[in-house]
């Protein structure tokens, strides 16, 4: 298991390393100069020499990485050209709002998922399995802002029960901040609990129809228990594929959900500094994503291993 | 009281007979043998005495075990049932077992659900149950997980599990049939030593008829979901009433009229000094890889018209070497020349020459194409194959060499029956009229009326078109009947080597002395014919 850990993590340094390099080759290729951008078109060009060299980008491209690379490690993410403020603390404030609601959303597209997804695999054909494929196809069919905008609808505007927008900070304590981020999060969850219980659902029965179960029911256990002591673990692997990739993009991804809510997140960060053509945040901003996705691929590889006994062996 | 008393059982599947009058009785301590080709409902038959139908299954008639009538018990009362008075071993071991549970916690929950014993309790039995199936503790520990064992293993973890309770009754359902020889001989070993100590009644299925004759008190024959015989072994064997019976026991022993060998020093193949490794795990992140050798220093010739047999245990290498002499795997040392060629340079025209038959006739074939497509792919060999009337004028001559009609062209493989797909890949390999064709376990799968229609067939061909075969299997009786020479291979090596009759009359190595003496035979039944 430890070596299996240790080459996971192996992998994952390179992948970052890889990672950052196009990165910063992408975004070095694009062109316009941020320092001729911010200074205008009407700039004097010993003017905009001036604001280069300020900005670190009159040296060399591999210099720039290597500066960029160390900075980042160092936890200095370097200044933003159209704010004029650091890096850093532009994205950890928004990671206060993204980080919280894509595990939010996730939380509670699991919770709606397992259950939805194991019911409907032991009600094969039935009813209840129906009616769960009905709803997880409109779930699958709607976009999250259509959900949003819904919500919004309802709970905030006729039931008063939510603000219609906005974050609060966690300053106002943790209550009143996951409430501000529950709607977004119900949002989020529900296109992507629809997926995940349909993954549930079919890897369950695609186990339930294994030999082993045939072996188990043979024992004497119940078709219930052959469920959940024997089918559920090992169905788990593609469920976990999925939770992994959804995860990555609830990060990322939930801009339209934010521009909906007016939630100051990462992903109308990237928007706005696209816009704006600050690069620095742009390249830090999606480092950030990368070393998020590839750390939950690299967790959920651990949990492929704790699943199954059969990656443990393999090295 | 009958242990097991089946009364004209019918079971129906959304309206479609599956079986039809069932009656046979089982006494405990008592092996019943259920025996017949693939869809002759012994399967089902098991699977009604243990209350575990597939959904849709209406049953009529009665099956009392121990005194309870199954097919009237509610479902909570089977689960009681199973496990505790009844158990079951499966065809399959590599996928009987959950992979993901320790070999210990699938035995012990059998103890588990049924009793009311600890979790350490429960623990211990498990134990002594993986030791009385000959698990020992020292290299069987209860935290081995099913991919650590072999197959013969895992079939003995399954046993254990099926009778921890030591129930009254276990049923097997092809319990040695995926499993070798020597593997097999010990695993029948096992269930009858199980017998004897726990008085238990054995339901055994299967379709060797010389595991059958071995191992019974008594044989019930069925075809078509009904019984056609049934008797006392030895009564059975020797009167044999029934023609359906006296068909598969003939099927069986049958051994096709062979052209006599061609005495031809003209080496089509020729394999020296052959060596495969396949790279193994790596034991630290920097440590050189390890290499499994799965075929290890190999020679042979195959001479023009010869006919040879490759023998020997799973994984032992046969099938890595016969994907070697078709080209598909590199070589790390030696040769293989084939009509005087490298094989992995060999020029298509010459590679027409050389064929190959799988051992599964379905997953060999592309469903979606037609047989007339799937037969002519060796065509793409050919510089300039035939169009037209004479592509059509070659796919019907080589269905009709396989006996089947030359309309069957337009069909798609699902059509046909497990035999019939055989023999279409049989004609696929023959459409070029190859000089030397690899049988790679061609007949393990079919029946036996259906593998003694193909042996005819390979006897015919051989006859017709002047055929060298390399013939691999496990099967030593078909090997014996239609080869001239047999090789056998043992761990990568081939340790004996001669002319068939003599290998099998007076066996030089240890090894294919034990491989003989582990193989079932059915006795002599000449006497019994004329009975």
């Amino acid at each position: 298991m430890l070596r299996y850990a240790l080459k996971r993590a192996l992998s994952l340094a390179i992948s970052l390393i890889v990672a950052s390099v196009v990165i910063f080759l992408v975004i070095e290729v694009a062109p316009g100069d941020p320092a001729s951008f911010m200074l205008g078109v009407n700039a004097r060009p010993d003017t905009v020499a001036a604001l280069r060299s300020e900005l670190g980008l009159d040296v060399s491209k591999f210099e720039r990485y290597i500066n960029w690379i160390t900075g980042m490690a160092r936890g200095d993410f370097g200044t933003s050209y159209a704010y004029r403020s650091p890096v850093r603390d532009m994205i950890a404030e928004r990671m206060w709002v993204s980080l919280p609601l894509a595990f939010y959303a996730l939380t509670l597209s699991t919770l709606i998922a397992f259950p939805a997804g194991i019911y409907a695999a032991s009600r094969r054909g039935g009813a209840g399995d129906t009616a769960v494929m009905a709803a997880t196809q409109l779930g699958v069919a709607i976009p999250n802002f259509w959900f949003a905008m819904i919500s919004v609808l309802i709970f905030a505007i006729n039931l008063r029960w939510f603000s219609a927008g906005g974050f609060p900070g966690w300053d106002k304590g943790l209550w009143t901040g996951m409430k501000a981020l529950t709607l977004p999060a119900v949002a989020l969850a529900l296109p992507q609990a629809a997926i995940l219980a349909r993954v549930m659902r079919s890897s369950l029965l695609d186990m339930l129809g294994e030999d082993f179960i045939r072996t188990a029911r043979a024992k004497g256990l119940t078709r219930r228990q052959t469920l959940w002591r024997h089918a559920l673990r090992n169905a788990l692997i593609p469920v976990l594929t999925i939770i992994g990739l959804q995860f990555s993009f609830l990060l990322a991804g939930a801009i339209i959900i934010e521009q909906v809510f007016f939630l100051p997140g990462l992903g109308r960060l990237v928007f706005q500094s696209i816009s704006a053509r600050d690069l620095i945040v742009v390249e830090s901003v999606v480092m950030l994503l990368v070393f998020a996705v590839i750390t939950v691929n690299f967790i959920v590889d651990l949990a492929y291993a704790a699943v199954d006994p059969r990656l443990r062996a393999r090295t | 009281m009958t242990l097991l008393s089946v009364r004209n059982l019918g079971v129906r599947i959304h309206d479609k007979p599956i079986l039809r009058d069932i009656s046979f009785d089982l006494e405990a301590g008592q092996i019943v043998a259920l025996t017949g080709e693939s869809g002759s409902g012994k399967s089902m038959t098991a699977l009604a005495t243990m209350g575990l139908l597939p959904q849709g299954a209406t049953t009529t008639g009665q099956l009392m075990l121990d005194g309870t009538d199954i097919l009237q018990t509610p479902e909570s009362g089977l689960c009681a049932l199973r496990g505790d008075t009844v158990g079951m071993v499966f065809q399959e071991p590599m996928t009987a077992l959950n992979p993901v549970q320790t070999i210990g916690a699938q035995v012990a929950e059998t103890i588990r659900i049924h009793t009311k014993a600890s979790r350490s309790e429960a623990t211990r039995r498990a134990r002594d149950m993986l030791n009385r199936v000959g698990l020992p503790e020292d290299r069987f520990p209860l935290s081995r997980y099913p991919h650590e064992l072999s197959g013969g293993q895992r079939q003995r973890v399954v046993i254990a599990m099926a009778i921890a309770l030591r129930p009254r009754l276990l049923i097997a359902d092809e319990p040695t049939t995926a499993l070798d020889v020597t593997t097999q001989a010990q695993i029948l070993d096992l269930l009858r030593g199980l017998v004897d100590d726990f008085g238990m009644g054995l339901m055994m299925i299967t379709h060797d008829l010389a595991v059958v004759a071995d191992m019974a008190d008594r044989i019930v024959v069925m075809q078509d979901g009904a019984v056609m015989e049934q008797a006392p072994t030895a009564d059975l064997l020797t009167q044999m009433q029934h023609p359906y019976t006296r068909a598969l026991f003939a099927a069986s022993t049958h051994r096709p009229d062979m052209p006599p060998p061609e005495r031809a020093d003209d080496p089509i193949l020729t394999v020296k000094d052959a060596v495969r490794d396949y790279p193994g795990p790596r034991r630290g992140l920097f440590a050189r890889r390890e290499f499994h050798r799965a075929v290890d220093g190999v020679s042979l010739t195959v001479n023009a018209g010869e006919r040879i047999g490759l023998v020997g245990e799973s994984g032992c290498g046969k099938s890595t070497l016969a994907r070697a002499i078709l080209g598909l795997e590199p070589l790390q040392g030696g040769s293989i020349a084939a009509f005087g060629h490298d094989i992995a340079t060999l020029p298509p025209a010459l590679r027409s020459g050389l064929q190959v038959v799988f051992q599964d006739p379905y997953s060999s074939f592309n469903p979606r194409h037609r047989v007339s497509r799937l037969i002519t792919e060796p065509f793409h060999l050919l510089p300039r194959p035939p169009e037209g009337a004479a592509r059509t004028q070659a796919i019907a001559e080589a269905l009709v060499a396989v006996g089947m009609a030359p309309e069957d062209a337009g069909k798609y493989i699902h059509q046909f029956s497990g035999g019939q797909r055989q023999r279409i890949a049989i004609a696929r390999a023959l459409i070029l009229k190859p000089d030397l064709i690899v049988f790679d376990e061609a007949v393990s799968a079919l029946d036996v009326s259906v593998r003694a229609q193909v042996l005819d067939l390979l006897a015919d061909l051989c006859r017709s078109h002047r055929l060298a075969y390399l013939f691999i299997s496990h099967d030593l009786s078909v090997v014996r009947s239609v080869t001239d020479r047999v090789l056998v291979m043992k761990a990568g090596r081939i340790v004996e080597e001669g002319e068939t009759e003599a290998v099998f009359t007076a066996p030089r190595h240890a090894y294919t002395r034990k491989l003989i003496a582990a193989a079932p035979v059915l006795p002599d039944l000449k006497q019994g014919k004329t009975a």
